[in-house]
């Protein structure tokens, strides 16, 4: 019974999760401590600012993504196959719309953080590299959170139970390197 | 159970042959799909999907400028130590899963009945307990992980720096956890909200942000 769980019992069931989200945590963390991302957040004024907002909203809007698929299959309305389909693709337009939406906002909020703390900062470079890095993570979340939901689905597994893992970990682990890739192709530009 | 199911199925089949009446004694069933897929099709729509979530979003990354901010202002500290870049978004992503997994438990737990805001009560105890056990595996990993690779990147801090921090911000911020979901679930449940829909983002917020200024509180402190 749910109801009647021993300390023992609750801990033994989230251990997975929490540790598949610890190691990709370290994966983000040594990404972040690199000799090239060091370098970055030295050069561009304001990435330490927006880091955490960044990453928080990669589960605000492809988390939700995954609820709505989740339920759209249990209720029926959406089917497991990858052809065109009018709800799925709005889902998927809308929650594109909201990470990039969200991502330069972001930047914005951020220029001005760091404009108060004094540290200077460029908008255009900030919105720069949160616009490729929104965009980058965009198309591989849709990607595979779709893919796997839908093909976890077909074997039986409950999509409530994929969404969360997935999008935690891809979520930090391809963040964090977009970010990275995003400040290198920007200070190329800049 | 066998009652429980019993009642539900009677009264699943008794909801069904009442709309078999109602269609046969109209005949005219056009008006009522039409409605439903329309409200469908409303709740799918893209404008519907971005009007409600941006404003949520936008608010959720205002509220994280709080922990951007504390990144930034230790920066040169940072720099320096690889180790704790690393211990970051650990924390943060931890603190999140932590407040979730309680706060879920806990609202099935107030659904079902056994809930009470008491030392006592029997859920308290376990889900508190489980999550300060995974607090303290995770953290002591965590603290061993984040040396080792730091070490590699470059790092100057020793393994007992870096277990200390890692293991007393890891457990304030398991306590932290246990308070937060403890109260969040009672208070949604007094004022009226379903703690399913209230509690784990807000509690995974309020745990992400806590996360980074309990873990720079102990860096200023033992640094």
């Amino acid at each position: 019974m749910a109801g009647r769980s021993s300390a023992w019992d609750i801990y033994r069931q989230a251990m997975p999760v929490i540790f598949i989200s610890l190691i990709a945590g370290l994966f983000a963390g040594t990404v972040l401590g690199s000799e090239t991302m060091r370098n970055g957040i030295e050069s561009v004024p304001g990435i330490l600012v927006l880091l955490p907002a960044f990453l928080a909203t990669r589960g605000g809007v492809y988390g939700s993504l995954g609820a709505r698929i989740s339920s759209g299959l249990h209720q029926g309305i959406i089917e497991p196959r990858f052809t065109f389909d009018k709800r799925l693709s709005n889902a998927v337009i809308a929650s594109f719309i909201n990470g990039m939406v969200v991502s330069i906002f972001i930047a914005v909020v951020a220029f001005v953080v760091v404009g108060l703390l004094g540290r200077g900062g460029n908008l255009i470079e900030l919105v720069g590299i949160m616009a490729i890095a929104g965009f980058l993570s965009a198309i591989l979340m849709l990607t595979v959170l779709v893919s796997v939901v839908f093909i976890g689905y077909r074997k039986g597994i409950d999509p409530d139970n994929l969404v969360g893992p997935i999008v935690t970990t891809l979520g930090d682990v391809f963040g964090v390197i977009f970010l990275l890739i995003a400040i290198y192709v920007v200070g190329l530009v800049v | 159970m066998t009652d429980i199911d019993a009642g539900e199925n009677l009264t699943g089949m008794s909801d069904s042959l009442s709309e078999i009446y109602d269609d046969l004694l109209e005949g005219d069933e056009e008006p009522e799909p039409e409605t439903l897929l329309d409200r469908l099709d409303e709740e799918w729509s893209i404008r519907r999907m971005v009007v409600t979530m941006v404003p949520l979003l936008v608010a959720l990354s205002v509220l994280q400028m709080v922990s951007g901010s504390v990144l930034e202002s230790f920066e040169d500290v940072l720099l320096e130590t690889p180790s704790l870049l690393i211990l970051v978004p650990v924390q943060i992503g931890t603190a999140g899963n932590l407040g979730s997994i309680m706060c879920s438990r806990l609202s099935t737990q107030l659904h079902l009945g056994t809930f009470e805001l008491s030392i006592d009560n029997h859920d308290v105890q376990s889900n508190s307990l489980a999550v300060l056990g995974l607090g303290f595996t995770v953290f002591t990993l965590v603290g061993v992980a984040a040396w080792a690779i730091g070490q590699a990147l470059g790092g100057t801090l020793t393994l007992v720096e870096v277990m200390t921090i890692s293991l007393i911000s890891g457990m304030l911020l398991s306590v932290f956890v246990v308070v937060v979901s403890l109260l969040a679930v009672y208070g949604s449940f007094k004022l009226g909200y379903n703690p399913d829909d209230t509690t784990i983002p807000v509690v995974t917020n309020v745990c992400d942000i806590t996360g980074v200024l309990i873990l720079f509180a102990v860096v200023a402190i033992v640094l």
